[in-house]
Order: structure tokens, then C-alpha cells, then sequence
């Protein structure tokens, strides 16, 4: 043990009825350090996590605080002993203001019938000054995405928490916010506070943290100093095999072939204007820029999902008529939404029904739906892209977010679509399946569907892509082909340069 | 090495059909647990009340629901699609008022029924307007409804019951006549009760009601056309509801204006015993049918037990609480956490699946 460690977890053992998530996980944290926590969805970081928080009963091994052993019934403990949580998912309240969020737990558990808010915002102010310059008065609710991790952060940091655990902070932010939060946590580490950091982006855990640690499968597979090792040594260890090269092969010539689909004059008068763009056979084409660029946009007014003031769209030279999204699915272009969840998947319903759901007629006859139909679609799919499940009856919340993924990805393939645009294909999803969903586009590329691909994930962009357009504030301030391809190049044109 | 890929792809798919056959049995549960209570129930009154067994009694509890069952086949589609229609009762009332008033001034009684019907769909297509262009929430909107439709009864009928006994005999069959003994109200409920549990479970179209019930912005972009189908099911409640009031009126050969208040509760509470869900993207006519057998064959024992009427509107409360109670805490067990799916589009924070896939479960943070 380490003298200087504030947390010290032991051989955890935690089983959920027939399935044990961890075996015997060894893991600590020093006072002041950054340390990474990895594994593919499903090794256990969350239910790890989860223990420490006290949210989960471990059923053996033991938790030691600055060297002595605690039990860690509920997440009021948790926090007592100062332990704060900033979960992936904002859990804050969003119709209440930034300083009665920060000292939620504090007003459920006052004893007082009032509360003092003059001195509440200001000591809401003074947690956030040096973090980021927010109004303690806001709503919450007003808040971009990133102001509202700081607000969580100020929370745990109310509650003079030791050990802060940062449960993939950066999934939602932009390039600038991520910079931003690596600021404050430095800061934090400063004072002394060591902070667990949970992610799949190998840029940032070899950027900002000191250590990592691996698991697989609920087993510890190790700690490492992260200036001895490299981004493809941890993989190769969270995954028990060897990656070979991390993104598939790309096609080098795709970006001379003959136009597959172009977009002429896209406007909607408001989030973008003009933008006109080519994608040729056999290429990936990226559509890069920063948060609220306007692509997610131009995409569903593409495909009818949004109203449009002017555009034309062609396929192979061939203008097609799109007024909503049954003419665009009818076309063969489809939308695969960067919100699988509220927008994409009907979560209780069963596997089987949300790949049937865009093209019923593929599984019906005469008015009603055939079962053996469905379930032969639903096993095809389930086999040509690995989903993992137990049955495809199965409801489909109960999947991985790689896997459902992979469902809504079956979706849009039951209408043999002709063009797809993706946004953001692989947010929140582990390595693993990341790089399954890499190689299936690539493939799907190659045999002649269109593939567009909007990510805010530049190393993605970069290693998927043979030409990216960028987008700024609505409007295309640039084309970066093969030869020139860098994260620097897109940045530059994604801020305006 | 490819044999054990064909090894492994035989045990898939053998777990597969294992599991799918288990959640075939899961589903079918609470349909069982009705049929074991309704069985109950009924070996109890036998017991209880020496009229109970009787066919007259067996007949009348049968009636008693075939209207109201005709109703609650269309409030089940309608939670289905995640809405809600509150004015069923009046809208039936006014498909008898209608009919019955047109009767009165000479009409053909079939053609009066028809305009009585065709007057409920016009009326469905309205609350579908106004929930699809004008965006009006369906509560709101059939809440805004119940006052216009029963105004318009008293309004039609002057606001006195019809006496509608000269009806032609032809007609009152429907209502009162009878093949080999079984009532024919009966028999044509039942042909509507299975006609439409297999289209629920079968037809294409209603498939895309549960993809609109279960997530709407999510059926959007898949294609469907949300609009189209919520006018749909709202004309087809309305209609329902409109085809009851003209059986009702051939039975009872009247048409009262002020029949109908609390027909709602009913048709709701029925439906939400026997599956559906008032968020939608769940529900079944077979579930639906047992929920209204519970109600009345309840309603029906109390009256021959000479229990207190007023108790009767309790005890009917208290079994539509005991039931969705039994069921979120059922869904609770299943899904072994502290507090069930409240939201629609977020899976249970926390929430773990027993068995082989609990490393796949809920969010993408695991």
C-alpha cells in the first residue's frame, strides 16, 4: 500500500445473482493524482465505482480511507467520507437554480425551517469562481452541458470531498470545454484531491492522467505509470488480444471516383446557410466542426427530419424530391441519430421490434405481421453485426450502448439504404464495439452505400475519413482531403481560421 | 476450430428460444393471474349466493359488459398509442341520443344508427385534430369534449330520456335477440373482441401504434407518419364507443342523456388491469377483456350480495389500485431495484438484468 494513498480498495468481490462483475479487484488512489480507470463496457468500472460511492454493497474485499477501513453503506456515507461522484448522465435539477443544486444535500438534511440564500449564493460563488464563471443564480436548466458538469463538480467539491470520480466527463463537451475541465482538474489535483477518471478516449487518459488501471471481464488486470506505457498496450490489455491497427484500412482512391450524392444550396435561414457538398463513391466522407456547428442540423433537414428553406439533393446525378422523412427512407437515405436513446430506439420494446420498425413491410404479409419473418431479420442482423443479447425478444434497454447501437444500426440497414449519414456513431461506446462498428462502415463503403459521418471525436474523424468538409457557425469554411488530413488542419476550420 | 464455431452458434441459438419462450410466459403471467382470480371469484359467489350460478345471472353478467367491452377495446388502442380519451361515456351517449332522436322524427332506425355512428368518427377525427395540428395534449382535449358532447345530448333530446320501445325487432336483435340461447349482443362482442386481439397482435398497422405509443420522436424518425396514426386511433375510440351506444340503444330500447358519466374509469381501469400502460407502447384486448370481466363479474356479485351501492364504487377503486400496485412492484422484483421505470426514454439508473447478459446492462457508464 501505498503511504501516500487515500483510497485503498482491496480483492472487491460483487456478484448480481448468477453473474459475478467483479473477481477480486484490487485498485488504489493517491492523494493529488489523476487516475484512469478503463475497461470495455461491461469489465465492471461502473459497479467498482458504484461500491465505492455506496450505492453497492461489496460482497467481500475491503475499502480503506487514509489507511483505515470503512464501511460504506449508502451514498450518505459515501459522501461524508468524501467521496464525490460526477455521473456520465447531468443528474442535477433543472428547474432549480446553480447554488441550490451545489448544496442539495446539505438543505435536505438542515435541520433550520429556513434557508439563507444570500449566504448560500455566495458560497456557491466561491466554489465556482475559480472554476468557471457561472451566475449561482441561473437555472440549471439554462446551462450549457458543460457549465452544468462544473455545477456537478462544485457540487462534490461542497461537500470537501478527497476523492472525486469523473465518470466519462467529456462525452458531451466540445473540444474547448474538455480543455477547460482538464484546467480544473489540475487545479483540483493541486489542492491535493485525487480524482478517478473513467474513460474510453485514450487521447485524454494519456494527456491528463498520471496512472492507469485496466479491468476485463471484473478482473483486475493491472496498474501502470502512464509514462510506461502506450495507448495501444492498454487496449491490447483491455480487450486480451492484440489490436491491430486501430481504425480499419481506408480507400485510397475513393475521393477521385465518380459522385455517389451531393447536396446543393442547404439553408434553412437560421442554424445554416449554403452549404453544398459532394460525396463519391466508395469514400467516407467526415463532416467535422465544433458543438452546435450546424451538421447535426443540415443532416436531419437532409433527410426530412427538419424544415429547410432551400436545397436540392441529388444521387447519382439524379435530383430526388425529399419533404419528410418517409420520402428520404424511401430514397435509401437515412439519419442514424446521435441520440439513440429519446430519438432512436423504442427502449420498451423488444430487439426484434426496433429493427423491424423502419420498414414493416419487410416482415409482413397482407396487412399483418409475420413472426418467423421478424425473427429470421432480427437473427441476421444479430449475427452480421455481433450484437450481443440473450434472445431477440429481449427489451432493448437492456443492452450495452454498443449494442444498442448496433440495433439502431439494423434499423437503418433493413431499408438497404443507398446513403447514410451517422451522427456521432460511436458516443459512449467501448473499444470493443467501436472498432466492430468502424470496420462494418468501412465495409459498407467499399460495397457502394454512401457513408457521411458527423463525430466531434477528431481522432475518429481522422483515422475513419478519406475527406472531411468542416462546418462553422452554419456554414462550410472548409475541405480537407486525404494528403492534408490533421486534427490541427480541422480545428483550425472548425473555429473559424 | 469450425466445429466449435457450430457448436457455439447451436447453443445461441438454443438459449435464444429458451429465453423467448420464458418472456412468451412472463407475458402471458398476468393474463393467467386474471383468469385464476376471475376463477376464484366465481367458485367463491357460487358458494356465496344461490342465484349466482344460474343462467340468468351467468347471462346478465355477460350483457353487462358487452357494451362497456366494446368501449374498452378502443381505450386500450388509444393507451396504446399513449393517449387518452375521458369522453368515451358521452360520446356513447351521443351515438344514442342521435340515433334515438332521428328514430323519433321518422328515420329508418338503421340509418339513424348509422348517422349515430358516423357522428362519433367525426367526433374522433376532431380530438385528433386538435391533438395533432393544433398540439393539444389528448387529456385536455377529451377533458374540453366531455362538456360540448354531453351538452349536446341534453340539447338533442331536449333534455329528457327517449322511449324508444317501438323500435323494429329486426333492430332490438341486436340488442336483445338471441342464437340457440346465447344473447347476440354477446356473440357479436366476442366476434369484435377476437377480431381485434389478433389484429393488435398481429396487424401491421397497429405494430406502428406501439412504435408512436412507445417513443414518438423515435417513430418519427424511423418514417411513420406520428399524425396519421393518432387521428387513426382516435377515430377508431371515438367509433367504438359511438358502436356500443346503438347495441346499448337496441338492448335498453331508450336513450337517456345522461347516461355515460364514469364510463371512463371503467374502460380505463380495464384496460390498465389487463396490461396497458397509461404511458403507452403497451397493451391487449385479451388482458382489456379479463380487466372488464373482473370489474363486473365484482360489480354484479356485490349486487347480488346486496352490498351497500356505494361500497360498490370503492371496492371498484381499490381493485384498480391493488392491481397496477401488484403490478409496478412486480416490475420492480423483475428488474431488482428501488424505484420502477418512471420515465420513458431513460432505463432504470442502477438497474441489472439476473442472468447471462447482467454485464450488458442499462447505460452506456458501466
Amino acid at each position: 500500500m501505498e503511504p501516500q494513498a487515500v483510497l485503498d480498495v482491496r480483492g472487491i468481490e460483487k456478484s448480481f445473482g448468477a453473474t459475478k462483475a467483479l473477481r477480486g479487484v484490487n485498485f488504489s488512489l493517491r492523494r493529488g493524482e489523476i487516475h484512469a480507470l478503463v475497461g470495455e463496457n461491461g469489465a465492471g468500472k461502473s459497479t467498482l465505482m458504484n461500491i465505492i460511492a455506496g450505492v453497492f454493497q461489496a460482497d467481500a474485499g475491503e475499502i480503506l480511507i487514509d489507511g483505515k477501513q470503512v464501511q460504506i453503506k449508502n451514498p450518505h456515507e459515501a459522501q461524508k467520507l468524501g467521496i464525490g461522484f460526477v455521473h456520465q448522465e447531468i443528474a442535477l435539477c433543472p428547474h432549480v437554480t446553480v447554488a441550490e443544486n451545489i448544496f442539495i444535500s446539505e438543505i435536505n438534511n438542515s435541520k433550520k425551517f429556513t434557508v439563507n440564500y444570500k449566504q448560500l449564493y455566495e458560497r456557491a460563488a466561491e466554489i465556482l469562481r475559480p472554476m468557471a464563471d457561472i451566475d449561482p443564480r441561473a437555472i440549471v436548466g439554462d446551462l450549457s452541458v458543460s457549465n452544468q458538469q462544473v455545477v456537478e463538480i462544485a457540487r462534490a467539491l461542497s461537500t470537501n470531498c478527497k476523492i472525486l470520480i469523473l465518470d466519462e466527463p467529456t462525452s458531451t463537451l466540445t473540444e474547448s470545454e474538455s480543455v477547460a475541465l482538464f484546467r480544473i482538474m489540475k487545479s483540483l489535483k493541486e489542492k491535493g484531491i485525487g480524482i478517478i477518471y473513467i474513460s474510453h478516449r485514450m487521447s485524454e487518459v494519456f494527456g491528463e492522467c498520471d496512472r492507469v488501471s485496466i479491468l476485463r471481464d471484473g478482473t483486475y488486470i493491472g496498474t501502470y505509470d502512464i509514462s510506461q506505457t502506450s495507448p495501444k498496450e492498454v487496449v491490447s490489455r483491455m480487450v486480451g488480444r492484440e489490436i491491430g491497427d486501430m481504425y480499419p484500412e481506408k480507400n485510397g482512391n475513393a475521393s477521385g471516383g465518380p459522385p455517389l450524392f451531393e447536396i446543393r444550396n442547404f439553408s434553412d435561414g437560421i442554424r445554416f446557410s449554403n452549404i453544398s457538398f459532394e460525396l463519391r463513391e466508395g469514400e467516407i466522407l467526415g463532416l467535422a466542426g465544433l458543438v452546435g456547428a450546424g451538421r447535426s442540423e443540415v443532416a436531419q433537414a437532409i433527410c426530412g427530419l427538419r424544415k429547410k428553406l432551400s436545397g436540392d439533393v441529388y444521387y447519382k446525378g439524379e435530383k430526388i424530391n425529399i419533404s419528410s422523412p418517409k420520402d428520404a427512407i424511401k430514397n435509401g437515405i437515412v439519419y442514424l441519430t446521435e441520440d439513440r436513446k429519446s430519438l432512436g430506439l423504442f427502449l420498451e420494446l423488444s430487439i426484434k421490434a426496433n429493427i423491424s420498425a423502419m420498414k414493416i413491410k419487410n416482415i409482413s404479409k397482407r396487412g399483418l405481421v409475420q413472426k418467423a419473418l421478424e425473427d429470421r431479420q432480427a437473427q441476421m442482423y444479430v449475427e452480421m453485426l455481433n450484437i450481443k443479447c440473450g434472445s431477440i425478444d429481449k427489451l432493448v434497454s437492456s443492452l450495452s450502448g454498443g449494442n444498442q447501437q448496433k440495433v439502431l444500426l439494423s434499423k437503418l440497414l433493413t431499408v438497404k439504404p443507398k446513403v447514410i449519414i451517422m451522427d456521432e456513431p460511436t458516443r459512449g461506446i467501448d473499444v470493443g464495439a467501436k472498432a466492430e462498428i468502424h470496420r462494418l462502415l468501412r465495409n459498407l463503403a467499399n460495397e457502394g452505400m454512401g457513408i457521411i459521418m458527423i463525430s466531434s471525436e477528431l481522432p475518429e474523424i481522422i483515422g475513419m475519413c478519406d475527406r472531411v468538409v468542416v462546418m462553422h457557425e452554419g456554414v462550410i469554411n472548409g475541405e480537407v482531403g486525404l494528403e492534408e488530413l490533421s486534427e490541427k488542419k480541422i480545428i483550425q476550420l472548425a473555429s473559424g481560421i | 476450430m469450425s466445429e466449435i464455431k457450430a457448436v457455439k452458434k447451436d447453443s445461441r441459438a438454443n438459449s435464444g428460444l429458451q429465453k423467448s419462450q420464458f418472456i412468451e410466459k412472463l407475458r402471458n403471467f398476468r393474463e393467467l393471474n386474471l383468469i385464476i382470480i376471475i376463477a376464484v371469484i366465481f367458485v367463491i359467489m357460487s358458494f356465496a349466493s344461490p342465484y349466482f350460478l344460474t343462467w340468468e345471472n351467468i347471462e346478465a353478467i355477460l350483457l353487462s359488459f358487452t357494451t362497456n367491452g366494446i368501449v374498452v377495446i378502443g381505450m386500450t388502442v388509444m393507451l396504446i398509442v399513449g393517449g387518452i380519451d375521458v369522453s368515451v361515456g358521452y360520446t356513447m351517449c351521443l351515438s344514442m341520443c342521435i340515433s334515438g332522436a332521428l328514430f323519433l322524427d321518422g328515420w329508418n332506425p338503421w340509418l339513424a344508427g348509422l348517422v349515430g355512428f358516423a357522428t362519433t368518427s367525426v367526433i374522433g377525427l376532431t380530438i385528433g385534430f386538435f391533438v395533432t395540428k393544433v398540439k393539444l395534449n389528448h387529456l385536455i382535449t377529451t377533458l374540453s369534449m366531455m362538456g360540448i358532447l354531453r351538452g349536446l345530448c341534453y340539447i338533442i333530446t331536449k333534455g329528457t330520456p327517449l322511449s324508444l320501445y317501438h323500435l323494429p325487432d329486426d333492430f332490438k336483435f341486436m340488442g336483445v335477440g338471441k342464437i340457440f340461447g346465447i344473447p347476440f349482443a354477446i356473440i357479436l362482442f366476442f366476434i369484435i373482441a377476437i377480431i381485434c386481439d389478433f389484429l393488435i397482435r398481429r396487424s401491421t398497422l397497429i405494430r406502428i401504434v406501439f412504435y408512436v405509443g412507445s417513443n414518438e420522436k423515435a417513430a418519427m424518425f424511423s418514417g411513420i407518419n406520428v399524425d396519421k396514426i393518432k387521428i387513426f386511433v382516435a377515430v377508431l375510440c371515438s367509433s367504438l364507443a359511438g358502436l356500443a351506444g346503438v347495441i346499448y340503444m337496441a338492448r335498453f330500447t331508450s336513450a337517456t342523456p345522461t347516461f355515460g358519466q364514469g364510463l371512463e374509469m371503467t374502460a380505463i381501469s380495464a384496460a390498465v388491469i389487463g396490461g396497458a400502460s397509461l404511458t403507452g407502447g403497451k397493451g391487449t384486448v385479451f388482458g382489456a377483456v379479463l380487466g372488464i370481466t373482473l370489474l363486473q363479474l365484482v360489480t354484479s356479485s356485490m349486487i347480488l350480495l346486496n352490498v351497500n351501492p356505494y361500497w360498490q364504487v370503492f371496492i371498484t377503486g381499490l381493485i384498480l389500485l391493488t392491481a397496477i400496485s401488484l403490478d409496478s412492484l412486480g416490475q420492480m422484483r423483475k428488474n431488482k431495484v428501488k424505484y420502477a421505470l418512471v420515465s420513458k426514454s431513460a432505463a432504470p439508473v442502477g438497474s441489472i438484468e439476473s442472468g447471462e447478459n447482467n454485464k450488458q446492462s442499462g447505460q452506456a457508464s458501466l
